[in-house]
């Protein structure tokens, strides 16, 4: 369990993938290694978003709340990320995330002040995340576009 | 009223001196015009030495001084009696303008500091929107920096070039009274110095200006080459570039090369003028004596006169400079510092006796406010609010709502129409009263460098409430209002607790109590309390229940009552363990340190500790383990600017310190067998200082092997063992009978360390704490010390939600008749929002609120809505009915 691994683990996620590794490493020397016990909650749809997290080993379950109740949603597995959104805006939680049932989840914790800390002090780093979150938004109309072409 | 002097501030800096010190320079000005007679006179007494004195030309010996017959001397007493005349002269002269200067000194530094503080009162008078357009790094250096140059000249201002000029006057004098000719010689080059010198000044500026030009140009030329160094290359345009460089320093080097020119120019001329003048007085002189009509004595003494004038004449032209300067300076200053629509001074005239209450109903009159000639904020807006009602204020962003606010709490001024508290109209309220009175809390409320007590009380300190407690405080006050700043003794009793409903300051925590438990931060504050310390000297009592609960906690931990829930979330203080969740330093010592020479980086050249380290072979081992700690730290952060606060924060190494601890490495390069090279003593304790502060499960830099700590454990004993007596006493030893004076409230309940990496650990142990402390009634005791937590700069060690939730009990405590919020609670999670809105509608009974969101759905929790748009009010009336009828509120429900 060390830095190395950790800063592999960030490359791996589109989000951080083209930024510099040294920055990449000081980001997860910053960040916290966290371990939830099975069924422990991450965080809780409508908690003010303060974190990402990156999942280094184990399971997450996505859920919402909705008139019928909870229901899942997704699971995310290794080096995929968690709640990003939170660190780059202001909004609660979308969702509840909790550690599956079967083993440990083992996550690194970003906090969104610390990863601003960063991304103020190299602008670089905020580029390159807009052309990803841009490649998103052109992702997503797209997808639209094919759905609405498909009902249609 | 709206941008004038009302405080005195001229635009002229002459206009300023004569303003606030016109008593002071006249008599400065009586007493360089006495000095005068006195330089006259040690001009003129040389003329009678060397004639009368020495030569003994024009007087019969024994002459009777003082012409009563009572002294008769000789030549020779003559002599000495004129030279103790003349030195008796020397002292007078000197001393009075010893004391001159020294006079002029106060009056200069009375004006800096009388300028500096109104400078001071304008800011806190400037209307709010200008600091959107003005930075505090823009107000900074005027106040501290240029403001001490324009001082400095303040001071001279009318008394240099009298006293200079006086001098110069009076040598003239003597010169013309020994013989016009002479006299006419010794002036007859001043004319011309007086018009060439400025004139050559005057291009030099010029050229200065020019200099600046051409250097930033070129700045901007090369980092455009820089940028564009592979096209250059692949181009292969150097050539040319060097030629455009080429041509460019060329530019730079003219003008420097004619500015050095020029000020030769006038150093010579001024150097030739000055001393060209004694030909003249060898020549004329010279003559006049062969001639008869003028004696040696006099030529001698005209000589040393007019070496004299060189000085103040220098002196004159330095001035010259100087005022141009100074005058510039101070006229760039004042125009900052006159934005449109301040507040009037009047307002913040200091006041004395109880505010008056605020307790009418608002009512707004064709209330209009701009923000500058196009930008409407509000416009013609009418309504009443009766006291102790509650309203919510809604609409877009920018409608409207937010400017009135503002406008309510004063920190907009109305541009047309009024706003009336019963029978005062708002404009007219005083500061101090409106502050008393009025409770604002805007989106993100700013929290000062003070205690969490301190931040809550310091909105009940709008007026002095007890006069200076000594003598020489009141001195200082005197000298204070001598230079126009406020007589008010800010070490006074300031704080109205009776405001607050406190009794007094020691009650006054447990209406902090009530009022941080109604917005949610009581805990977060019970929790600061935690992280504090406490002497447990003056606070015996609370150590000992601190104890207690460390025994009680750990009965929690383990034995027969154990609470599963805390398995693995502390690592308690074991002598015979490594204990992962604390530092190398902190296992090794297995204790606090009490003495700076066992904390932090001083430890690694503690000479005890060294020795230990020594004895037991692990000296090379840390230092080679310290260098690749600084390997990693270097590698982390060196693209960071210097004082980030990230150094602070995770860097091992101070951000001054990376480039020593950069060339260390690189003269600390491991031989080809993989061993160190010989390392100096001062390399050796940098490096070994890094791994002391490795704390294993933290920093996950997988340093640290099992056999590691078994050596570190085998040092720990022998520390314990052999240190001398001397070294033990800086040491609080991890010892679970005792309280630890160097550690936290918490630390000192845990004795031991909360693991890291298990989340949920802080909640948990925090839960069981909070359990344990209430068993034992010391949740109080806690909260009292989380009081004194100093909440940094800007409030930085609170949270940003923190901080909102501690400036609306700031405005809470106060008690206010009117409660401003303006999208106050944005910034707390949704659930403290639900939390902290029924706390406040709950707390203001009986008080007006005005309560702007732009969270629509919070209207419905009050009885009746203003709803703004494009800074009209559109919707005014009960909420029920404006629910039902259509419009912008109901439309607003329908989005969210």
């Amino acid at each position: 369990m060390s830095l190395k691994e950790e800063t592999d683990a960030l490359k791996r996620i589109p989000l951080f993938a083209n930024l510099d590794p040294a920055k990449l490493k000081l980001l997860a020397f910053m960040s916290q290694r966290l371990t939830f016990e099975p069924g422990h909650a991450v965080f809780q749809q409508g908690d003010a978003g303060d974190a990402a997290y990156i999942v280094l080993d184990g399971e997450a379950v996505i859920s919402i709340d909705t008139p019928k109740g909870r229901i899942d949603i997704a699971r995310m597995g290794r080096n995929e990320i968690l709640g990003e959104i939170a660190i780059l805006c202001d909004v609660p939680r979308t969702a509840h995330v909790t550690a599956a049932t079967e083993k440990n989840l083992v996550c690194l914790k970003i906090e969104k002040n610390d990863f601003m800390g960063l991304i103020n002090e190299f602008p670089g780093m905020a580029v390159e995340i807009m052309r990803e979150l841009a490649r998103r938004i052109v992702n997503t109309n797209q997808q639209l576009r094919q759905a609405v072409a498909a009902k249609g | 009223m709206a941008s004038g002097a009302d405080d005195g501030l001229d635009r002229s800096i002459y206009r300023y001196v004569i303003r606030f010190s016109i008593k002071d320079t006249l008599a400065i000005c009586g007493l360089v015009a006495a000095a005068q007679l006195f330089y006259y006179v040690t001009l003129d007494l040389p003329k009678n030495i060397m004639n009368q004195g020495i030569q003994g030309k024009g007087i019969q010996f024994p002459v009777d001084l003082g012409g009563l017959g009572w002294f008769s001397v000789g030549q020779i007493q003559y002599l000495l009696s004129l030279c103790a005349l003349f030195f008796v002269a020397i002292l007078i002269n000197g001393g009075l303008k010893q004391y001159v200067n020294s006079l002029k000194g106060k009056l200069g530094e009375r004006l800096l500091r009388r300028l500096r503080f109104q400078l001071m009162a304008r800011i806190l008078r400037f209307p709010v929107p200008h600091f959107r357009k003005t930075s505090s790094g823009e107000l900074i250096p005027m106040l501290t920096a240029e403001v001490e140059q324009i001082g400095g000249f303040m001071g001279d201002a009318f008394v240099q070039p009298l006293m200079q000029a006086g001098m110069l006057l009076t040598i003239a004098i003597f010169l013309f009274v020994q013989n016009p000719l002479m006299g006419f010689a010794a002036v007859s080059l001043f004319p011309l110095q007086a018009y060439i010198v400025p004139k050559l000044q005057k291009r030099v500026k010029a050229l200065g200006k020019e200099r600046v030009k051409a250097v930033r140009k070129i700045s901007e030329r090369i980092g455009e080459t820089v940028g564009g160094i592979q096209e250059v290359r692949t181009l292969g345009t150097a050539a040319w570039e060097r030629a455009d460089y080429t041509d460019r320093f060329g530019l730079v080097y003219r003008i420097r090369y004619e500015i050095y020119q020029r000020k030769s120019l006038v150093k010579f001329i001024n150097n030739t003028l000055n001393q060209g003048a004694p030909l003249l007085f060898y020549g004329i002189g010279g003559y006049l004596v062969i001639e008869g009509s003028l004696s040696v004595g006099a030529l001698v003494a005209a000589l040393t006169a007019h070496k004299d004038m060189t000085a103040p004449w220098k002196e004159l032209l330095d001035y010259y400079q100087q005022s141009q300067d100074a005058q510039q300076k101070y006229e760039q200053v004042i125009e900052q510092f006159q934005p449109e629509n301040m507040l009037p001074a009047g307002l913040h005239a200091p006041s004395t006796g109880s505010a008056p209450r605020l307790d009418g109903p608002i009512v707004a009159n064709a209330l209009t406010v701009h923000e500058d000639a196009q930008t409407k904020l509000l416009e013609g807006v009418n309504f009443t609010i009766a006291p102790g009602e509650h309203v919510a204020v809604v609409g877009p962003a920018n409608g409207g709502r937010e400017a009135l606010a503002l406008t309510l709490a004063r920190l907009y001024l109305p541009t047309g129409g009024s706003i009336r508290i019963g029978d005062v109209d708002l404009a007219t309220v005083s500061d101090a009263d409106l502050g008393a009175r009025l409770g604002y809390v805007g989106p993100s409320a700013y929290v000062f460098s003070a205690s969490v007590r301190d931040n809550l009380a310091y909105g009940l300190r709008q007026r002095v409430l007890s006069a200076a407690e000594n003598a020489e405080r009141r001195a200082m006050l005197a000298e204070a209002e001598k230079a126009g700043n406020l007589p008010l003794d800010v070490e006074a009793q300031w704080v109205d607790y009776a405001q607050s409903g406190a009794k007094d300051a020691a009650d006054f925590d447990r209406v902090a109590a009530e009022v941080l438990t109604r917005v949610d931060l009581a805990e977060d504050v019970f929790q600061l309390g935690l992280r504090g310390r406490i002497d447990p000297r003056r606070k015996q009592a609370v150590a000992d229940a601190i104890l207690a609960a460390r025994a009680a906690f750990r009965q929690r931990l383990s034995g027969s009552q154990a609470d599963p829930a805390l398995k693995g979330l502390i690592e308690t203080f074991d002598p015979e363990r490594y204990n992962d969740n604390a530092s190398l330093g902190e296992n090794l010592l297995f204790g606090t340190p009490l003495d700076a020479s066992f904390e932090g980086e001083a430890l690694a050249t503690q000479p005890d500790f060294l020795a230990v380290l020594r004895a037991k072979g692990m000296e090379a081992e840390l230092v080679a383990m310290g260098r690749k700690v600084a390997e990693t730290m270097v590698e982390l952060f060196a693209g960071l600017p210097a004082g980030h606060e990230f150094f602070d924060r995770f860097s091992f190494i101070a951000a001054d310190d990376l480039p020593a601890y950069q060339a260390i490495l690189t003269r600390t390069v491991p031989l080809a067998d993989g061993s160190l090279p010989a390392i100096d003593e001062e390399d050796r304790a940098r490096l070994l200082s890094l791994p002391l502060k490795l704390v294993d499960a933290r920093h996950r830099l997988g340093l640290i092997d099992k056999d590691f700590k078994a050596r570190a454990l085998a040092v720990r004993k022998a520390l314990h063992g052999d240190l001398p007596e001397a070294a033990r006493a800086k040491i609080a030893f991890f010892d679970p009978d005792s309280y630890n004076a160097a550690a936290s409230i918490q630390d000192n309940i845990l004795f031991g360390r909360v693991a890291y990496g298990q989340a949920k650990a802080q909640a948990t142990v925090g839960q069981t704490i909070r359990e344990v402390l209430d068993a034992l009634a010391l949740r109080e005791r806690v909260f009292e010390i989380g009081l004194d937590f100093q909440t940094g700069v800007a409030g930085s060690r609170l949270s940003a939600p923190q901080r909102q939730k501690l400036a609306i009990a700031r405005a809470l405590v106060k008690r206010p008749d009117i409660l401003v919020m303006n999208d106050s609670i944005a910034a707390l999670d949704r659930s403290a929002q639900a939390r902290v809105l029924d706390a406040i509608i709950d707390g203001t009974r009986g008080m007006t609120l005005v309560w702007a969101t732009q969270d629509a759905t919070s209207a419905p929790r009050f009885a009746r809505a203003l709803v703004f748009s494009d800074g009209r009010l559109v919707q005014d009336g009960p909420v029920e009915d404006l629910k039902a009828r259509e419009g912008m509120l109901k439309e607003m429900l329908a989005a969210d």
